[in-house]
């Protein structure tokens, strides 16, 4: 690199102490030295290549030369505009620049950008004289041309040109996740391959990561920041020559804009200030309100009403020098506009508002003003979660003072302001013209495997989440550091700790298998008033998706999806629910058992295959719905009755129970240590001061913080001890019940326990899935049962409870009944009816147990499945 | 002493004179803030400024300094203006940096020059404020009474006394007359000396003030939180650490009043508004909204400010300052107030004492989603006579700064809006209800609730008044999500039966046996009858001296605010209290009776002024508990079917 690179290192060198406080008084003194020089060099100036505009320019802004205006900081740009207006104007780039690309674009039609507003008026100013004996004077094959900057910046275009086409040519990102790089050679540079797409195509548009910039080169990356609207211009030329160059014959509608993304700055919207005001920023927000389509004029036609001679005028932010003079005629104020004949260019008001996340608590969130222009008008609806880029643009506000004779125009209807008002009020409005959408939540519905917004850690915070990850205790601390309010309950703590980690997402779809379902789901059933609803909230405050619904009050559309049509547009509009909402986060459901089953119906999909089906008013498709099911329910007579099974306590179908994971009671255990420290802990709420506790537990930001870790870095896989030892747990559990004939264990309970493993693994940050994981794994798995599935009347834990809603003892015991029975039908003989009554006293005399009318039907019904005998209201007709 | 009258008329003077000495250095900005926070350390410097609560905004002169005692209701957007500028003077050519700085309006007698390099934009945040909501009327009248500094004394009340004969015109059923006889009290007094002044008053000055109270009827609404409220809005213009500020708290602000009629844009420039490409930012709502006309809402430039912890005109700001001395007689006010309470409330003592615990209860720490020390009562079985409630409520506004009364009617809970809900046309929070500052008691009459049907609003509404009670947090409605503002409002219910409450709202666990969420149940059993309720009530009220009066407020106020702890020895004591008694029957206590039992000891505790727990007002709590809970049960066996 040679001269034309080091000429902006000079120029940087003076901004550079400051760059991006272009106030601060360091920055504002370039200026008139620059001036100096300006005039003493004006000979050797270049017209200024920014982008191209059609040939047709006002006569006023030819006759100028370039710089006979006043020395002009562009740092008080804001402040000019009134100055801007006047005739004096500035260069306009022109054709006659060497080198463009203009004679290769073959009249591909260059497209205004309204969304750089002045860009005309960017000039360039030769350092040359500066530094003429400077060290890095050795002006090799470039032309003089090439030391000249714009006006006001350290920008050279040339060199910013070349350095950009550089980038585009060579710039490789082999690790690159960029959706939008989705099918793209990770080993061929990246943006080359973007050109061919836009010759293929044909839409006109280059995005570019300005991640990707910087790592190339971070110089031209602080100048893209810093001046936007001279650097983007550039760019844009630098594209179309490099695209005209490669595929001279390609036919696009205009010419290639550059929009940049991912300006590094992304901000807070909470922390725009002045200092930002016209650098690139990239802000995310939620669109609450967009407004009709503005026509905003480009230009505007003048014919003279005398000769009809014809002028244009070129708008600047909204202003119009209205011609005073027709040059041919020489008659004063008969130019007239011609609307029809003017250029407008579509415009759009886009209203942003802060993201939920960003806001600090108890403020209300901050709004601001964004333009959308030409095709990014209409991008994005009220609700959508976007990133903008853009620059941030303050306008003076209206009562502004008028010198010069202006025109405001909206819809051709000239206004004249009033001229006689004397104060201005001293507000103004800012607003951000947009140079690139993205929005952050597309990616749901696109189903990619990313979490959207991946949280950035600092390097500091990583730290201390590596260290307290390697504290042996950690798992432990992290529990106890759940709902420090509730008291005890270390497994359900532990368990929902779990499912906050969730397993490592897998994928078999190539082998037909489809996805295998990495979120761990859990119930708590108990006694009212053992606190699940207070578990319930603390973890929907804690997740960042979490959702909170209660079974009462949700229906089935309310947790799934419906289908609306938009009054205005007609259009139908997916609305979605809870559990969509809470995709890659917890729904917590309380109240369960209180859902109607119409709408516990379609959490069957989503508890197994993670995805909701839709068919409905002609939408018919798939949504994901990646989401922990963490639930409460409360038995149903009120009071947990330890005789009676889960399902029997709480009524809900035994195909729901068996997709939870874990299954906690959470009952009154009574007694008296339980009860000691119960007391203790609830005193020690009530006098312990904020910081104290704040000493004994981890607090919930780093909780929160360690889980996002974990969840987005830490992908563990089963190691050979890990899978030995989950095969024998499994086989073991196999083992247990078939002493008896029964089952007490089936795939599904295999799959839990490998989620539990792997979400275990996850909170020590391993790679790997070890056999200690395992081992907890298959402790909290065997609690959880204990609790759930033990069949009250034999103490065993009976997996079959759960998977099929009854124990194996009671299907036997059913069984034993119904052939008791059928043996006292024989011994009585050919009697081809008998009284039911009859039969159901003898039976319970011969039996030495209870036989309840309930059993006998039973086993009434089993004979007659058996095709032994019908029951005809009050007679047994035997067959 | 002519440096008042500086200080105070012309506040912007000073700014200007301190902005020249300072020669541009950036100091200048603290240096003014220095100064007045100097002026105004003297207690008695304080009142000299006229404050925008007592006096109509016509009364005041612009751009002098004033204070105002409100309650931030909605932020808007943070505005760059210019915070330095220049002016050439067009004869002389000479050039003049001026301060943008507490102002709406750079003056610009001469030219301003604004592309100077001098120049500096600066940032501001706009809070809309409005006066604390439900403020009760005893505070308003006290604090106007303190404040000497009235510009047309008695005309203060005029238009306040013209407005109460609209509103007995409008038909306002959200609040049915609940402050008329209130304002009948200091009403009187203006009424005697000034009868000839206001009338005349009446006919010119009202105008603006009494059409924003009404709001419906005025074009403009003010948004205030509660229905039927009055006074002005006030579009607070904040320089220095608004990131201190909250929504919904309540401050005192002092700052230069600014109602340039250049700021009213809406009616002069309707028309351009309209064709000028560069203001279609704002839709006409949302400019009705942002730039009111200033005769309303004025603007007031914040040059000091302080976040009350109460505004009970009675205690000094700092609450901490009164306490050592109040609380040698605290005893003897509390058995004072113990029977005043007890007339009240017909004889029944353990209601009475339950009501004390109640109104000294506050939200003082939150453990992850658990508020700490809220006590929500539920006084049950109150006569079937609909003024009943009504005279309840008026004997504890009287006693307590801030309160409003909601009555439950299906149709309120159909129609009103309780929670705060985003208007994105319009850019602001519309106001609810449940958008109170905190330590509001809001008084819930669920006997005006009748058998019907509640549409989706009313559920809703019911919905947040249960997470209200039960987590102490309202959820603001912004369209597209929710947001979670914690807050701190007592809330008592008065119902005949067990309020519906806490089973209707479907967020909460609602078996029978779960835990009631409103902390605390008291049946009322009145011991007299009589008569003429209404009479009965007056004429305690009247019979209470205003100086006894006083020190309830006073009372009730302080005692909030004192810190508490348990010692080792005593929380040892409450373990195995505990222990034992669910050795003897599990049943008997749950956690949660435990957690309502700590709040009644610490409640207890601090009635008496006690910071600490010692065992006697532990059994003490326990056996209140007992009474309680045995007049529930006795109440279960003679009604059979309740819950």
């Amino acid at each position: 690199m040679s001269s034309p690179s080091a000429t902006p290192t000079k120029g940087k060198r003076t901004r550079g102490s400051n760059p991006p406080t272009p106030w601060s008084e360091d920055a504002l003194t370039p200026p008139s030295r620059r001036r100096r020089t300006d005039d003493a060099s004006t000979s050797d100036l270049q017209p200024m290549p920014t982008s191209p505009v059609t040939d047709m320019r006002s006569p006023a802004v030819q006759d100028t030369s370039l710089f006979s205006s006043p020395a002009q900081s562009r740092h008080s740009a804001p402040l000019n505009e009134i100055d801007m207006s006047s005739p004096l104007t500035y260069g306009t780039p022109s054709s006659r620049v060497e080198g463009t690309p203009r004679s290769g674009l073959r009249g591909t039609p260059v497209r205004q950008r309204p969304d750089l507003g002045s860009v005309r008026k960017a000039r360039q100013v030769d350092l040359h004289s500066d530094h003429a004996n400077g060290p890095e004077a050795p002006a090799s094959e470039h032309s003089v041309g090439q030391k000249l900057v714009i006006w006001g910046t350290d920008v050279n275009v040339g060199t910013c040109k070349e350095k950009f086409q550089r980038f585009l040519q060579r710039f490789i990102d082999p690790s690159s996740t960029d959706d939008e790089n989705a099918g793209l050679d990770l080993n061929e540079p990246l943006y080359m391959q973007k050109l061919e797409e836009i010759n293929v195509v044909g839409d006109p548009v280059l995005n570019v990561n300005c991640e990707h910039l910087q790592s190339f080169d971070a110089d031209l990356y602080r100048q893209l920041i810093a001046y936007p609207q001279e650097v983007i211009p550039t760019f844009d030329m630098a594209v179309n020559e490099l695209f005209f160059e490669r595929f001279p014959d390609s036919v696009i509608e205009h010419q290639i804009q550059v929009r940049p993304y991912n300006a590094l700055k992304t901000r807070n919207m909470r922390n725009l200030n002045p200092e930002d005001i016209d650098q690139l920023i990239t802000i995310s927000g939620m669109v609450i309100r967009t407004s009709q389509l503005i026509p905003e004029m480009q230009e505007a036609f003048f014919r003279c009403q005398v000769c009809a001679f014809s002028t244009r005028v070129e708008v600047d932010r909204g202003r119009i020098a209205e011609p005073a003079v027709c040059r041919n005629c020489n008659t004063t104020h008969s130019m007239a506009l011609i609307h029809n004949r003017s250029i407008f260019s579509d415009k759009q008001m886009i209203k942003l508002q802060e993201s939920p996340e960003d806001m600090p608590a108890g403020q209300t969130p901050h709004t601001t003003v964004v333009y959308a222009h030409n095709d990014l008008v209409d991008k994005v609806q009220p609700g959508d979660r976007v990133n903008i880029t853009g620059e941030q643009v303050i306008t003076f506000s209206r009562s502004s003072r008028v010198q010069h004779k202006i025109l405001r125009i909206y819809r051709a209807v000239p206004i004249r302001l009033n001229p006689r008002q004397s104060n201005v009020k001293s507000v103004y409005k800012t607003h951000i013209d947009a140079i690139h959408f993205r929005k952050t939540h597309e990616k749901r519905l696109h189903g990619l495997d990313e979490e959207a917004e991946e949280k950035l850690f600092t390097e500091e915070r990583v730290r201390t989440l590596r260290e307290l990850a390697a504290k042996p205790d950690v798992y432990e601390r992290l529990s106890s550091a759940l709902a420090p309010s509730i008291y005890e309950h270390e497994d359900i703590k532990k368990g929902i700790l779990l499912q906050l980690f969730g397993g490592t997402r897998k994928d078999f779809s190539q082998t037909g298998r489809g996805g295998f379902r990495a979120e761990i789901n859990i119930l708590l059933c108990g006694d009212p008033g053992t606190s699940k609803s207070q578990l319930l909230q603390y973890v929907y405050n804690l997740v960042p998706r979490g959702q909170y619904t209660s079974g009462k009050g949700s229906s089935a559309v309310g947790l799934t999806a419906y289908v609306m049509k938009d009054p205005e547009t007609r259009q139908l509009v997916l609305q979605t629910g809870a559990l969509v909402l809470s995709d890659n986060g917890i729904c917590c459901i309380d109240e369960f058992d209180k859902m109607s089953d119409s709408t516990r119906s379609v959490l069957h999909e989503v508890m197994e295959q993670q995805t909701l089906s839709i068919a409905k008013a002609g939408i018919i498709c798939q949504l994901n719905a990646r989401t922990s099911v963490l639930a409460a329910a409360n038995p149903v007579e009120s009071q947990w009755n330890p005789k009676k099974t889960t399902i029997e306590n709480i009524q809900l179908p035994h195909t729901l129970l068996s997709r939870f994971d874990l299954i906690f009671l959470m009952l009154d255990p009574q007694d008296e240590a339980y009860d000691r420290r119960l007391a203790h802990h609830l005193v020690s709420l009530y006098y312990q001061s904020e910081e104290q506790l704040e000493e004994e537990f981890l607090d919930m930001a780093m909780l929160k913080d360690y889980v996002a870790y974990a969840r987005s870095y830490i992908e563990p896989r089963l190691s050979e001890e890990a899978s030995q030892a989950l095969i024998k747990a499994y086989v073991d559990m196999r083992k247990i019940g078939s002493g008896r004939g029964m089952v007490s264990a089936y795939p599904r309970q295999l799959e839990s326990l490998i989620r539990l493993a792997e979400a275990h693994a996850k909170v020590r940050f391993s790679d790997k899935v070890e056999t200690i994981d395992v081992e907890e794994a298959k402790r909290l798995h065997r609690e959880a049962l204990k609790q759930s599935a033990t069949d009250p009347r034999t103490g065993f834990v009976d997996i079959s409870i759960l998977t099929t809603g009854m124990s194996a003892t009671a299907r036997k015991r059913k069984e034993e009944l119904a052939q008791a029975l059928k043996r006292l039908i024989q011994s009585k003989g050919k009697v081809p009816t008998m009284k039911y009554q009859q039969l159901f006293d003898d039976l319970r005399a011969q039996s030495d147990v209870a036989i309840t009318k309930d059993m006998f039907e039973e086993a009434l019904q089993a004979l007659t499945d058996e095709d032994y005998l019908t029951v005809t209201g009050k007679t047994v007709r035997l067959l | 002493m002519p440096t008042v009258h500086d200080w105070i008329n012309n506040p912007l003077g000073i700014v200007e004179d301190i902005f020249a000495q300072s020669n541009c250095s950036p100091d200048w900005e603290t240096k003014v803030l220095e100064y007045f926070k100097e002026k105004l350390k003297d207690n008695e410097a304080a009142s000299w400024v006229p404050s925008l609560n007592d006096v109509p905004v016509h009364y005041l002169k612009a751009n002098s300094l004033v204070k105002f005692r409100c309650f931030i209701q909605d932020m808007f957007d943070p505005e760059f203006y210019m915070g330095v500028y220049e002016t050439v003077d067009p004869s002389s050519k000479s050039k003049v940096l001026r301060s943008g700085k507490y102002k709406d309006v750079a003056e610009c007698g001469h030219q301003v020059d604004l592309n100077t390099k001098n120049a500096v934009t600066l940032e501001r945040q706009t809070f809309y404020c409005v006066p604390i909501p439900g403020e009760s009327p005893w505070v308003k009248e006290s604090y106007s009474c303190s404040n000497p500094a009235r510009v047309v004394p008695s005309t203060s009340y005029a238009p306040c006394r013209h407005k109460r004969s609209y509103e007995e015109d409008e038909d306002m059923e959200t609040q049915p007359h609940k402050q008329k006889e209130q304002l009948a009290g200091p009403q009187g007094t203006t009424d005697i000396h000034g009868s000839g002044d206001p009338k005349r008053l009446e006919t010119e000055a009202p105008s603006s003030l009494s059409n924003a109270a009404s709001g419906c009827s005025s074009p403009l609404d003010l948004n205030f939180p509660l229905p039927g409220e009055k006074g002005p809005a006030c579009l607070v213009k904040v320089y220095e650490e608004w990131e201190l500020f909250k929504v919904n708290d309540i401050l005192e602000v002092y700052g230069i009043l600014s109602v340039d009629p250049v700021l009213s844009v809406i009616s002069e420039d309707k028309d351009s508004s309209l064709v000028d490409p560069m203001d279609c930012t704002e839709s006409v709502e949302e400019q009705r909204v942002h730039c009111p006309p200033a005769s309303l809402v004025p603007r007031l430039h914040m040059l000091y400010a302080h976040r009350l912890q109460h505004n009970n005109p009675l205690l000094p700001p700092a609450a901490s300052e009164a306490s050592s001395g109040f609380l040698n007689d605290v005893v003897s006010v509390r058995g004072e107030l113990l029977g005043y309470l007890t007339h009240v409330l017909l004889g029944d003592a353990l209601a009475a004492e339950y009501l004390i615990l109640h109104l000294i209860s506050t939200v003082y720490a939150r453990r992850d989603v658990l508020p700490l020390g809220k006590f929500t009562l539920n006084l049950s079985g109150c006569p079937h006579n609909s003024t009943y409630t009504e005279q309840l409520y008026r004997v504890i506004q009287q006693l307590i700064p801030s309160s409003f009364r909601l009555g439950m009617s299906l149709h309120n809970m159909n129609n009103l809006r309780l929670v705060p809900r985003k208007d994105y046309t319009a850019n602001r929070l519309l106001s609810g209800v449940l958008q109170l500052a905190p330590n509001t008691s809001l008084f819930l009459d669920e006997t005006q609730l009748e058998q019907g049907q509640l549409d989706s609003t009313g559920v809703r509404n019911i919905t947040a008044l249960g997470n209200l009670i039960s987590w102490q947090k309202v959820d603001y409605d912004f369209n597209y999500h929710q947001m979670e503002f914690p807050c701190n409002i007592n809330v008592l219910i008065a119902s005949e039966g067990k309020s519906l409450l806490p089973f209707l709202t479907p967020c909460l666990p609602c078996t029978p046996h779960s835990p009631p969420q409103c902390d605390c149940h008291v049946r009322l059993q009145p011991q007299l009858a009589p008569p003429n309720l209404e009479q009965y009530i007056s004429t305690i009220q009247v019979s209470l001296s205003p100086s006894l009066l006083n020190k309830f407020r006073i009372y009730l106020s302080l005692l909030r605010t004192l810190d508490y702890s348990i010692s080792e020895e005593v929380t040892k004591a409450v373990e195995d209290d505990f222990v034992e008694m669910r050795k003897d029957d599990p049943q008997s206590i749950s956690a949660e009776d435990l957690h309502r039992l700590l709040v009644v000891a610490r409640l207890l505790s601090l009635s008496v002024g006690h910071t600490t727990l010692s065992r006697d007002r532990w059994m003490r709590a326990k056996h209140l508990e007992t009474l309680r809970t045995n007049r529930t049960e006795q109440q279960k066996c003679v009604n059979g079917n309740e819950p």
